[in-house]
């Protein structure tokens, strides 16, 4: 057991902060901190651009295989390039769907045809994806998707509604969890397809959320089409895939998230000194559990991700979407609790912690409820009867 | 970066778990926890031929020379055992002591007996309701052959066994950090006044230990108020360890008691109001886990930047997470739970017990509080 990084990997890391600090100047300079947790869904232009900087320079998809396009790095290559990205207060990343989600998805499970056509997009950055899985009648119960795909000619054509798309405004692609086998049961009918976004059969709805603000969509299939070959993996076998990809969702790939809940509860620590909450000891407790668990939560990280190497996902990956949701979730709280009666008044210098109590209450019900995941991790990790 | 044990780890962890379940189950640990000293004497004979007295002791002392990750890995089995055994008492913090503040002519008397399982020690660092390192009373005046010790330390981890006691002390007239040392004394040294006292967790002994003018030499003050927190942080990385390994053992007595209780015609555990419980314990155990080992690796580099937030850390959220495990698997086995036969208020008591041990977990989280305020 060693945490220590070795010389070559701290090289990595001069490599790194140095290309980000570069990149990061001049006009781009105003990206620093935008895009984190609550915010993921402004400045999206630059953000596409600074996307396309990265891909260029060969800093997107840096897990990924050198034959798909990435670098193949190391874990520790990993986890330096995302505590440096996070040290310069780099921009929340628009690829990320695309990088961790769909193209491991696709290089699991997809075929040669397949990883050509759409992973080299991914690395430059060229195409951005959405995942189509929720809908009004399956949230929790996601097997219960409605969404129907039937055969005609060489396409697919899906008819449906997808419910709590982010990104759906801007994706080029969207995966659709679709039902290709009405008579079979549940589990047995389903197809992963890849759908162009772009179409005519496809009207994409904002929903205003309780921060009043609609970063989440509705997507409406009516004749959408994609050709026959965009499925991944068998047809009727999209569960197993549809799994697969959640357990990225699930799984190390939140990494770079949790990093940037530092940032977040940095700024809380600044109005607690500058406010004089730091010097309450209650809230001296809170602040210093919160940090505790902001450790814990990077520590769990990096030892599940360790762990991962060895090929399965272990019992340890299960529990990460429940705490870190948890966490985050308590830490909107506790910064209403350290902003007082500022935290009352919106619109203030203050309103980005505002919006991070609001966007909060959204962490755990999305990507598994945390009721879903302690449903999970009792039958899975712990083998408890359903 | 590897955050896992290394193949010689795991094995090291994998035999303290079998020898433990062969000679400190729960028959044994009762039998132990009756007995007139509190220890199972016929394993420790045997965990000392295994090597757990000498884990941390340098090889020119008689020791395997391994470290903190190794000492947190079967720091962990005996708590997950309850097993009664002088080894956070002689080698965590005994050892660790002589390790961290005594001279070559210190280590070379004491070390080679701790190793080689003939002797047992005790850190006497507590005093009255406090145990800030600093905050003591007992003074160590200067005289012709050494010094001598008076006042009364508390709570000290097999103090009525141990027949080397490691003191702290400070100078007469002195204050905080200043004069602050640590002093081996002889357990059977006139004046040494040692008792006994009854406590919430049988399962480890604790003393109240009187020093009336102790005579000690000039060769027995070691180390200073820096040294010491060291000392007591190190300790506190084991402490974790244990308190992980308890934990653990907490939510495996629930998980296999709610698949096989049966009301309403099912098994309990198929209750959400019961497996949500249980996976809340797996994210505690799980996360514990990784605050654990890496407070074991900071404890080995010898990171002496890093040492205090790592143990202050660790400690706070591991014993608590072992306290909530333990009140978890007493409440899932229901009135069974509530019972002297079953094992499960054994681990409350010792979870309880080991959130003030070393200190509270809210004072560690003012450490942390302090360090953050800095910024």
């Amino acid at each position: 057991m060693d945490l220590r990084f070795t010389p070559e990997e701290e090289a990595f890391r001069a490599e790194a902060r140095q290309w980000l600090e570069s990149a990061l100047s001049g006009e781009l300079a105003s990206l620093r901190g935008r895009g984190g947790p609550g915010d993921e869904h402004e400045v999206f232009e630059p953000r596409l651009a600074w996307e396309r900087k990265m891909g260029r320079d060969g800093w997107t998809c840096l897990s990924w295989s050198r034959e798909h396009g990435g670098r193949g790095a190391s874990l520790a290559q990993q986890v330096i390039f995302l505590e440096e990205y996070v040290r310069a207060r780099a921009p929340g990343r628009v690829g990320h769907i695309g990088e961790g989600l769909i193209g491991p998805t696709i290089a699991l499970f997809g075929t040669d045809a397949q990883k050509k056509r759409f992973l080299p997009p991914i690395v430059r950055g060229d195409e951005m994806w959405c995942q189509g899985y929720s809908e009004p009648n399956a949230g929790s119960d996601l097997a219960n998707v409605q969404t129907r795909a039937v055969r005609e000619g060489g396409d697919w054509v899906v008819t449906g509604q997808k419910i709590w798309t982010s990104h759906a405004q801007w994706s080029d692609w969207c995966f659709v969890l679709c039902r290709t086998d009405a008579s079979a049961p549940k589990h047995k009918g389903l197809s992963y397809l890849l759908v162009p976004m772009r179409q005519p059969g496809i009207e994409v709805r904002p929903i205003q959320q309780l921060t009043g603000t609609s970063e989440f969509n509705e997507v409406f299939f009516d004749g959408a089409r994609t050709p026959a070959d965009h499925v991944v993996g068998e047809v009727n076998g999209g569960w197993a895939v549809a799994m697969a990809t959640l357990a990225f969702e699930r799984g190390a790939s939140t990494l770079g998230q949790q990093l940037s809940f530092e940032n977040e509860l940095r700024e809380i620590l600044d109005v607690a000194r500058h406010n004089g909450t730091m010097k309450d000891s209650a809230m001296r407790q809170r602040l210093a559990q919160a940090w505790i668990e902001l450790k814990i939560m990077r520590l769990h990280a990096l030892r599940t991700l360790t762990l991962a190497q060895t090929g399965e996902l272990p019992r340890e990956a299960m529990i990460s979407k429940l705490y870190w949701s948890t966490w985050h979730r308590a830490l909107g709280e506790l910064a209403m609790d350290v902003l007082g009666a500022d935290g009352a008044v919106s619109r203030g210098a203050h309103e980005r912690l505002q919006r991070l109590f609001l966007f909060s209450r959204a962490d755990t019900i999305y990507a598994g409820s945390s009721e879903i995941q302690r449903n999970l991790i009792g039958e899975r990790a712990l083998g408890l009867p359903r | 970066m590897h955050f896992a044990f290394t193949t010689e780890q795991a094995e090291l962890k994998r035999g303290a778990r079998r020898f433990l379940a062969s000679h400190c189950g729960s028959a044994q640990v009762r039998a132990a926890m009756g007995s007139a000293g509190g220890h199972d004497e016929a394993a420790w004979k045997s965990a000392c031929e295994l090597g757990w007295s000498a884990l941390v002791t340098p090889e020119t002392h008689g020791g395997a020379g391994l470290g903190w990750v190794e000492l947190a890995a079967v720091a962990e089995e005996t708590g997950r055992s309850l097993a009664c055994l002088p080894f956070l008492s002689t080698v965590c913090l005994g050892a660790n002591a002589v390790l961290a503040a005594g001279d070559e002519a210190q280590q070379r008397e004491h070390l080679p007996r701790i190793a080689s399982g003939e002797g047992r020690a005790a850190l006497a660092f507590a005093e009255e309701a406090s145990v800030d390192p600093v905050a003591i009373t007992t003074v160590a005046r200067d005289d012709a052959a050494g010094y001598v010790l008076s006042g009364t330390k508390r709570y000290v981890v097999d103090g009525a066994t141990a027949d080397l006691l490691i003191v702290t002390a400070r100078s007469p007239a002195t204050s905080g950090d200043d004069g602050v040392a640590l002093f081996l004394v002889d357990a059977r040294a006139p004046g040494v006044v040692r008792e006994p006292v009854s406590t919430l967790d049988p399962t480890r002994r604790l003393a109240t230990v009187e020093l009336r003018d102790v005579h000690v030499g000039r060769g027995s003050r070691m180390g200073d108020a820096g040294v010491l927190r060291r000392i007591l942080d190190r300790a506190a990385v084991a402490l974790a360890a244990e308190a992980l390994g308890g934990a653990e053992r907490c939510l495996e007595m629930a998980t296999d008691y709610a698949k096989t209780r049966i009301q309403f015609d099912r098994p309990i555990g198929s209750f959400q109001a019961i497996k949500h419980r249980l996976a809340d314990m797996l994210v505690s155990v799980e996360t514990a886990r990784s605050a654990a080992y890496w407070a074991a690796c900071v404890a080995a580099s010898d990171d002496e930047h890093e040492l205090p937030t790592a143990a202050a850390l660790a400690k706070s959220y591991c014993t608590e997470a072992f306290f909530r495990c333990a009140a978890e698997c007493v409440q899932i086995h229901g009135g069974i739970g509530f019972t002297w036969e079953h094992d499960a208020h054994l681990y409350l008591k010792r979870a309880r017990a080991s959130l003030s041990l070393l200190g509270s977990p809210a004072r560690d989280r003012e450490r942390i509080a302090h360090m953050i305020e800095a910024g």
